[in-house]
């Protein structure tokens, strides 16, 4: 069961600042746990951004990115109201997505 | 995409640079440079916001959100609530800092046993508590207030120069008090800057950063949590959460912390 | 009594309580005390009886650790009391199992096992190899211990002593007194020794 996921979208001079804060492990798979034994992989693989059902954002992202990802990115223009999802897809085949109007 | 690798970048080669260099002064310079890095893209956020979720929600036997719960400013008032405690509360005839007012408002608000409420205080990195997402709502909603701790009320002077006096008392098979660490001018744990919380320029700059982000083990951390593992360190025994003696302690620190602007929770090494 | 001296004297009895009510503010160690067994457990080896002040503790916390002169010399000379040196008169073990130790934090805490061989936590207070980056500044730097002092027998036991006891020279000093408290073994202290003043230990390279 994933951890929350929250987005915060706000409306600006020709642009939409967007900002998604999410909870995953990030485990690189190099970790090694108390037992000696290396902590299996388990990171984000796949972050997709949409503003009104249209992907704006593909990310490939890696173990290089530390635990509880925070993301911002600037759409050009977009107005109050729209629609943005975020999703993400883990090694593990396990997804989050939550959506949020922008402010 | 090519802004989330810059960043990915960025964390790595500030975490590289950080660990090759063998002088102090230099090593000092590079952890304030991640931390104001990490501060950028805080996810201690995410608690405050899980936080207002919960705050919301109808829960406990009485099926009753937390939205009336006073903390000391009125019933649901939340701004500057953070920036008043702890403080004296005639309906418990207690002094309370802002987790055991949670755990007040979980039993008489929502019907939860004291038990119920205090079950799981602290979480871990995979799973934070119930708590730990409340406090950091409810202390964001004091960002920007300055820190106006009163100790007007008998209980409240009373429970100040307790947490006083506790904040002195060497005991435990290492003679330890907190003065021991936090009781000396300039000094420092392996690389850990040692604020001098008993003066007001050391409460000041610490106590408003908590509850905090510790980045090292990727958790939001609350002030009973600080205390539990100060003690812990100490070779102490053990406090019980919210115990009078732990607010005592909050309220020695938070006093000496008046004037100070409340910045929200913040993020840590 | 004649009339006016018993009122004179419940006046002055009144006056004596009025005025230890208003100097209430500052709590004494006994009800801090009572307050730490109130709002404490015992929880894994750390029992309740960790709370109890001993005399040392007692002075120096209602002194602000600036303990008067009259009492000082006396208590520092019962502390010394407390010294075990080794039956064998040696004092320096092992420099790497030194370091070892002197970089480990871990021991007495309620969530370490309770036997298990606790670490010095040198390196949290005071500077130790010119090599490691990462100590503290809560003690003096030991950096060149050996080199400064030599390695002779006398500065041998005075350093073994310090370990064992540092209150024996400074009484309300904050550093632990790891023998005393059990919390290092004698082997432990020498290793901690040779660590210090082994010429060939990395403190005095």
């Amino acid at each position: 069961m994933p951890g929350p996921m929250k987005i915060r979208a706000t409306a600006e001079a020709g642009y939409t600042e967007i900002r998604v804060l999410m909870s995953h492990p990030m485990e690189t798979g190099l970790r090694k746990g108390p037992d000696g034994k290396p902590i299996p992989a388990h990171f984000i693989e796949n972050v997709t951004v949409k503003v009104n059902g249209k992907t704006v954002v593909e990310g490939q992202i890696s173990q290089a990115i530390s635990r509880n990802p925070v993301f911002s990115f600037r759409v050009k223009g977009g107005n109050k109201g729209d629609k943005v999802e975020i999703s993400w897809l883990d090694n593990k085949g396990e997804h989050n997505q939550t959506e949020a109007a922008v402010a | 995409m090519r802004q989330v690798a810059c960043r990915a970048l960025l964390a790595g080669a500030a975490l590289s640079i950080a660990a090759s260099l063998a002088y102090a002064d230099d090593t000092k310079q590079e952890i304030q440079k991640y931390q104001r890095m990490t501060a950028e893209s805080s996810p201690v956020e995410l608690w405050e916001l899980e936080g207002a979720d919960l705050w919301k929600q109808k829960r406990g036997p009485n099926s009753v959100s937390l939205e009336r719960c006073d903390l000391g400013m009125g019933p649901g008032v939340l701004k500057g609530a953070y920036a008043h405690l702890p403080r004296y509360f005639k309906d418990t005839g207690r002094v309370q800092d802002l987790e055991s007012r949670l755990v007040t408002c979980m039993t008489t608000l929502q019907g939860f046993s004291e038990q119920e409420a205090t079950k799981r205080v602290f979480g871990n990195a995979d799973k934070p508590s119930d708590m730990e997402y409340l406090a950091a709502y409810v202390a964001g909603r004091s960002r920007g207030v300055k820190m106006q701790v009163s100790t007007k009320d008998p209980k409240e002077k009373a429970a100040y120069e307790m947490g006083k006096a506790l904040f002195f008392y060497r005991a435990g098979p290492w003679d330890f008090s907190c003065a021991s660490c936090h009781g000396h001018e300039g000094k420092r744990i392996r690389m850990q800057e040692l604020p001098v919380l008993s003066s007001p320029k050391g409460a000041r700059g610490t106590y408003t950063t908590w509850p905090g982000y510790r980045v090292s083990v990727s958790q939001l951390k609350t002030m009973q949590w600080r205390l539990n593992d100060c003690f812990r360190q100490q070779r102490f025994p053990e406090p019980k959460y919210a115990s009078d003696a732990t607010i005592a302690l909050t309220m020695y620190m938070a006093v000496n912390a008046n004037g100070a602007t409340y910045r929200g929770p913040g993020t840590k090494r | 009594m004649t009339k006016t001296s018993i009122y004179l004297c419940l006046g002055a009895l009144a006056a004596g309580l009025a005025a230890a009510q208003t100097a209430q503010a500052d709590p004494t160690p006994m009800e801090v005390r009572a307050l730490l067994h109130k709002d404490f457990h015992a929880q894994g080896q750390a029992t309740m009886s960790r709370v109890d002040q001993d005399d040392l503790q007692w002075l120096c916390t209602v002194s602000h650790n600036k303990p008067s002169h009259n009492r000082v010399k006396q208590m520092e000379a019962e502390q010394h009391a407390t010294i075990v040196y080794p039956a064998d008169g040696k004092y320096m073990g092992d420099w790497k199992k030194g370091q070892k130790i002197a970089e480990s934090g871990k021991g007495m805490t309620w969530k370490d096992k309770p036997g298990a061989e606790n670490g010095g936590s040198c390196y949290n207070c005071h500077q130790l190899s010119p090599k490691e980056a990462s100590y503290g500044t809560v003690g003096p730097s030991l950096t060149a211990m050996g080199k400064k002092r030599g390695d002779g027998i006398e500065v041998q036991k005075y350093i073994y002593g310090k370990i064992y006891n540092s209150k024996a020279s400074n009484l309300c000093s904050e550093m632990p007194r790891f023998g005393t408290s059990h919390t290092l073994t004698e082997e432990q202290i020498k290793d901690l020794t040779a660590y210090l003043l082994d010429p060939a230990s990395p403190v005095n390279q």
